[in-house]
């Protein structure tokens, strides 16, 4: 408690506080009504199409997209931007290939899809596995970003400031479910919405609410006069070949993993299976498509505004950049501090509904496909059990993407992280996920062997890059974004294992069922309203 | 939920009216998935192997990268918007598709 006593009460604390305070009645409320695995895992397949919409683009517009993106773009320029364009082009996978399909054949996780056709343990495992990765990765990148928000707003230090949203993270997942952070994702994205346009008015309102005006100021970026002036609108200031001769196949190595990456992502596929059918899953995409465009589109203005308006020592931590804090930073120096406090709180319960996501959907992973199919053989697992072995998972996956966060610090880019997060989930989930729905052939070699060969690469080259365990001068592989090698790996070995290991009569038996009920949704899991 | 009697999954996905709604879907979600693949992925090959073309200042200070990228966000509202609009056909297919499957077993 000696903790608490060297912090100043402001009003802004207090703003942040009742707005904390607001989302834990919310999960309380909610948590009242999930009763059941299908209500605490997918809100009773009852959420309405534009309400799952709201919450996809909650859970997307996360500590990257907010924190991270408009960082990366104050200090990158338009390098920055291209996280904007690839976190949104990618919903068009999302929506053309994967949505739909996967709300009709499965119940839970993505796993369900995989394991329908193929012998579920090793599928299963493997599946849980890449899910469990994929989110603890997606999830340091959100523990920087709010220890970097609790670090502004109270001056505490980095690592308790971490341990704390780990924390407060886990209330909300061990009491809410799905609901529950289905309901913060909604609020939280209106909010945010509100929040991103204010501040983005507020940038304009520096340039006399001249768009010319303010092109031109960004084509001059100077930082308040503190920095020789640069055009932000010029690419290659991260990936450009002057930079880095490997520059340009990074880029197109991020873009790829981009793209690919959201049709993978455990935590976003999970949510369509909190609504009645897959019409709902389509028309919540497109719900998505339409708010986070919106929103990406004004990174314009508050990613590359920032670096018009905040003078550099303002958004510097000594001699390293404040990657994440530009946003918040931006929102005192323009609209004060209790707009600060407004667009921190935001920012924040961002970051928990969505780490509350992520461990809800890698719980729920490996409670429902790990314990109850793989440990338990598939049979006599009760709910009650698969919820409290959900619960456990939860607090060791926080648990070690706290320790990893603490140890990044406050300046690792929160965009940079989740676009990671985006090179795993396609490497490892995609190929299996759209060869499962398409290719009749394929089987569990094929998928076992996709799933371990796209998320052993995606790793091990990060591991290996610039910014792996032999840091930049030591490293083996010379691109910090793994995509373009472990993707066509990904692919490569969930078809070579296919086709290298007898044809299985079973899976091939079960396509037909499969395709019929992808397609169609005949026999679709339905909203459980009697729960 | 379960269906009492276990369908016939191969008969059904033989019918003819499954193999209809198959092939429209993939009339328009094949293409469509090749063009904004494409169009996407130029992006980023422009940018890291022609920069100097698009920093060219087009429209004022702008440039045409600036507007390219920009560009993406309306090409994913329209290929969204079409799919939207070509997926009410599919439902329209798929009502008729499963209300036939429904008669026949009610009949038999």
């Amino acid at each position: 408690m000696m903790l608490l006593s060297a912090i100043q009460f402001t009003p802004a604390l207090g703003m942040f506080l009742a707005f904390v305070a607001l989302t834990l009645v919310i999960t309380w409320l909610s948590a009242r009504k999930a009763k059941g695995s299908a209500a605490y895992f997918a809100a009773g397949r009852s959420i309405k199409g534009w309400q799952n919409g709201l919450a996809v683009a909650g859970d997307y517009m996360s500590a990257a997209s907010f924190l991270g993106i408009s960082g990366m773009i104050a200090f990158k320029g338009y390098d920055g931007f291209m996280y904007s364009v690839g976190f949104l082009v990618a919903y068009l996978t999302v929506l053309l290939l994967v949505a739909e399909p996967l709300r009709n054949a499965g119940k839970y996780t993505m796993a369900d899809l995989l394991a329908y056709r193929m012998s579920p343990r090793p599928v299963r495992a493997m599946a849980s596995l890449s899910t469990l990765m994929v989110s603890t990765i997606y999830m340091i990148a959100q523990m920087v970003g709010a220890g970097g928000i609790i670090k502004e707003l109270i001056h505490i230090e980095f690592a308790p400031a971490v341990i704390g949203v780990g924390v407060l993270m886990l209330v909300y997942v061990v009491f809410g479910g799905m609901l529950a952070t289905t309901w913060v994702q909604i609020i939280k994205a209106v909010l945010l919405m509100g929040g991103a346009f204010a501040l983005s008015w507020l940038v304009l309102g520096k340039h006399d609410y001249s768009l010319t005006k303010f092109f031109t100021a960004v084509g001059h970026a100077d930082y308040a006069g503190t920095a020789p002036p640069k055009n932000l609108l010029d690419p290659g200031m991260k990936y450009g070949a002057s930079v880095n001769p490997w520059g340009p196949l990074d880029f197109i190595s991020l873009a790829l993993g981009l793209v690919l990456g959201t049709a993978g992502l455990p935590h976003i596929l999970v949510r369509f299976y909190t609504v009645p059918d897959a019409k709902t899953a389509r028309v919540s995409v497109a719900w998505a498509i339409g708010v986070i465009g919106v929103f990406y589109i004004l990174t314009t203005f508050f990613g590359f505004g920032a670096a018009t308006v905040l003078p550099k020592p303002d958004i510097m931590i000594g001699a390293k950049e404040n990657t994440n804090m530009v946003a918040p930073i931006l929102a005192k120096a323009l609209g004060g501090e209790l707009f600060f406090a407004f667009i921190s709180a935001v920012a924040f319960a961002t970051i928990l509904a969505v780490v509350a996501g992520l461990t809800m959907s890698a719980s729920t992973s490996f409670a429902h496909d790990f314990y109850s199919n793989v440990m338990k053989h598939g049979k006599d697992t009760a709910p009650e059990t698969e919820v409290k072995v959900a619960r456990i998972t939860a607090f060791f996956v926080g648990a070690v993407s706290i320790g990893i966060a603490i140890k990044m610090g406050p300046t690792a880019n929160a965009a940079f992280l989740v676009g990671l997060a985006f090179a795993v989930a396609a490497s490892a989930n995609l190929p299996v996920i759209l060869f499962s729905i398409f290719w009749k052939r394929f089987n569990t070699a094929g998928a076992v062997g996709g799933l371990a060969t796209g998320l052993a690469s995606a790793v091990i080259l990060i591991l290996l890059s610039p910014n792996g365990i032999f840091g930049k001068e030591g490293a083996l592989f010379p691109l910090e974004n793994p995509g373009i090698v472990s993707i066509p790996l990904g692919f490569l070995g969930a078809y070579l294992g296919t086709i290298f290991s007898p044809r299985d009569p079973n899976a091939e038996a079960k396509f037909a069922e499969l395709n019929f009920r992808a397609q169609t949704g005949l026999g679709a899991e339905k909203a459980s309203s009697g729960h | 939920m379960a269906n009492p009697t276990k369908p016939d999954w191969e008969a059904l996905a033989a019918r003819p009216d499954f193999a209809a709604l198959l092939a429209a879907k993939r009339r328009f979600i094949i293409p469509a998935t090749i063009f904004f693949l494409f169009y996407y992925m130029a992006l980023p090959v422009l940018i890291g192997y022609f920069p100097e073309l698009m920093k060219r200042p087009l429209v004022g200070k702008v440039n045409g990268a600036y507007l390219f990228a920009f560009s993406q966000f309306l090409m994913t509202f329209i290929v969204a918007a079409l799919y939207m609009r070509r997926a009410r056909q599919w439902d329209a297919m798929e009502h008729a598709l499963l209300s036939s499957i429904e008669n026949s077993q009610s009949k038999s």
